[in-house]
């Protein structure tokens, strides 16, 4: 047993090197795995310096509760589909909030007479940790359609979600102020798990990469103000970096979007503009659909093509037939290149995962920035169920709900193929002028069944 | 906790912050799913809080508690750290010898 506290101090400081080490790694594709493999062990050498620690009793609860989470968690991790790795973020991310507000009840419940510092750090672990867990429980549901992935509002939304909240830090204040009764931390995990559920359920399905971030940095938030009841600086220190890496996510994403982060969570985006889809063609211009043949005979003789793929690509599962189109084109002499849109997905660099899920190589893969100046030069782009990501009224049309959102410029190209199920408009739920510019063909259907029945047509070219 | 460690700890809250911002402003967009990940298992130190807890546990209340933090702590550092790897495995450079061009 380690009862010496520089002993038990300096181990922690290994662990957060470690973290510190493992998140720097990150920034290259080529050390990042490794860097998982020194994070693990920074874990180990945590997990087992608390272990160690005098005082530590119950070691069938602890044993039992190990083996319990770590079956979870492996059969969790190994056999979600990479298509289901955001609702899979969303769940590991909800887990910790809740571990951290229950680590929070049992300090609340144990503390005879906590100080002030402590009952303020144990009133925030438990709010943000609630609203952490909560919150990423809707997500999940809403990743993985339990519930519907549009926003849900009703009037008077942001009344009653600012009313639970003040609830909710009006109990906290008492807490912390020395109403030290159990009831009170009942009440306000309470309230803070039903403000997390209030709270996503608005949002709708484009906006959740903005969503998954700030509920990571809920989480990290919530593991640091545990640190402080726990007097822990391996917690805080920990919990802050994930504060850190969630919040300035955040602030991407919602830049990615041109909106502020109070817009996406309170704007309840979407829901107003779903007005009958037969009013478009107007102004004389029709959607002209395309067949797959016209479409390969195209991309074959086409010198550059340009892949955009957005959600759709996800939900049919089609990235490896993707790829295989792309190989099959490269063969032909074709310059095959993926466009990414910081908020194509459901999380941040949703699509870079399942292309390289696909295996296609990553320096096949460019930054919205760095390709938009390609499209001019481009003879067909093809846009992969991708909607609002391509929609050129976020650059020309001030009235609409997406103006001043950068934009993928596939419209500069010589022409656009878009693979879409319906014309329905995306989540954002706006019509999308690209549709009806007369470079535009739709190759209606399914993503995948679309990209098969491309990849025979080219192969019988 | 004397008020000289909250200081303390306040202050290394906030390095722990520039520094966080630091080093991830590196990661690339391309690993920003990794990272997130990676952020998740992170977040999952908090079972050293469930270890403490559930490890000093004198009453039926806390037992229980502390053993569900314990849970979900764990799942949250097992599921992340496989999660991450699994996604990290599938970034290659090149994945079969094919034609040279556009290597970054």
């Amino acid at each position: 047993m380690i009862s010496d506290p520089d002993v038990v101090g300096l181990l922690y400081l290994v662990t957060i090197v470690c973290f510190v080490v493992a998140l720097k790694f990150l920034s290259s594709p080529r050390h990042a795995r490794k860097g998982n493999w020194v994070g693990g062990a920074g874990m180990l050498v945590a997990i087992a310096t608390t272990l160690a620690l005098d005082g530590i009793g119950n070691w069938a609860l602890i044993l039992v509760g190990l083996v319990a989470g770590t079956v979870v968690g492996v059969v969790g991790a190994r056999t979600v589909r990479m298509t289901a790795m955001p609702q899979m973020v969303a769940v590991f991310n909800g887990v910790g909030g809740g571990a951290a507000a229950l680590v929070a009840l049992a300090e609340w419940h144990t503390l005879a007479d906590p100080v002030r510092d402590e009952s303020t750090s144990i009133v925030l672990s438990a709010l943000i940790g609630s609203i952490s867990f909560a919150g990423s429980v809707v997500a999940f549901a809403k990743l993985q359609e339990l519930v519907s992935g549009r926003p849900i509002v009703f009037p008077g939304q942001n009344v009653v979600d600012s009313l639970i909240l003040l609830g909710a830090a009006g109990l906290g204040i008492a807490a912390i102020a020395g109403l030290e009764e159990q009831w009170v931390l009942y009440l306000l995990i309470a309230l803070s798990l039903l403000f997390g559920v209030m709270f996503v359920l608005p949002i709708g399905g484009a906006d959740m990469p903005v969503v998954i971030s700030l509920l990571n940095a809920f989480t990290g938030l919530a593991a640091s103000a545990t640190g402080f009841v726990l007097d822990s600086t391996v917690l805080i220190v920990s919990g802050m970096l994930v504060g850190a890496a969630g919040t300035l996510l955040t602030l991407l994403m919602a830049k990615a979007m041109n909106r502020s982060v109070a817009n996406v969570l309170f704007g309840a985006f979407g829901q107003v503009h779903a007005g009958p889809g037969a009013a478009r063609a107007d102004d004389g211009r029709t959607v002209r659909a395309t067949t797959p043949e016209d479409v390969a005979v195209q991309l074959s003789f086409a010198r550059k093509v340009i892949v955009a793929p957005g959600y759709g690509m996800a939900v049919a599962q089609a990235q490896h037939d993707v790829r295989q189109l792309a190989d099959l084109l490269e063969e032909r002499g074709v310059e095959v290149k993926y466009a990414i849109h910081p908020v194509a997905g459901r999380m941040p660099g949703h699509m870079n995962v399942l292309l390289a899920e696909a295996n296609v190589p990553y320096t096949q893969l460019f930054e919205m920035d760095e390709i938009n100046p390609e499209f001019p030069q481009t003879d067909v782009v093809l846009v992969i169920g991708a909607n609002d990501v391509t929609n050129p009224a976020a650059r020309s049309d001030p009235s609409s709900p997406i103006y001043g959102m950068p934009i993928l410029d596939v419209d500069k190209a010589a022409s656009v193929v878009v693979m879409k199920r319906s014309l329905n408009p995306g989540f954002a739920g706006i019509d999308n002028e690209l549709y009806l510019d007369p470079k535009t063909t739709m190759l209606f259907g399914d993503a995948k069944d679309s990209v098969l029945k491309l990849i025979s047509a080219v192969k019988a070219l | 906790m004397s008020d000289a460690s909250l200081v303390l700890e306040l202050t290394v809250l906030v390095l722990a912050a520039f520094l966080g911002f630091e080093v991830i402003s590196k990661v690339p967009t391309m690993l920003h799913t990794p990272l997130m990940s990676g952020a998740n298992f992170i977040h999952g130190i908090v079972i050293v809080g469930a270890i403490i807890v559930l490890g000093g546990a004198e009453d039926t209340f806390t037992r229980v508690v502390g053993f569900a933090a314990m849970v979900l702590a764990t799942a949250n550092v097992v599921g992340g750290w496989f999660v991450t790897d699994r996604m990290l495995g599938m970034f290659k450079r090149r994945p079969e010898p094919k034609k040279e061009k556009d290597g970054a």
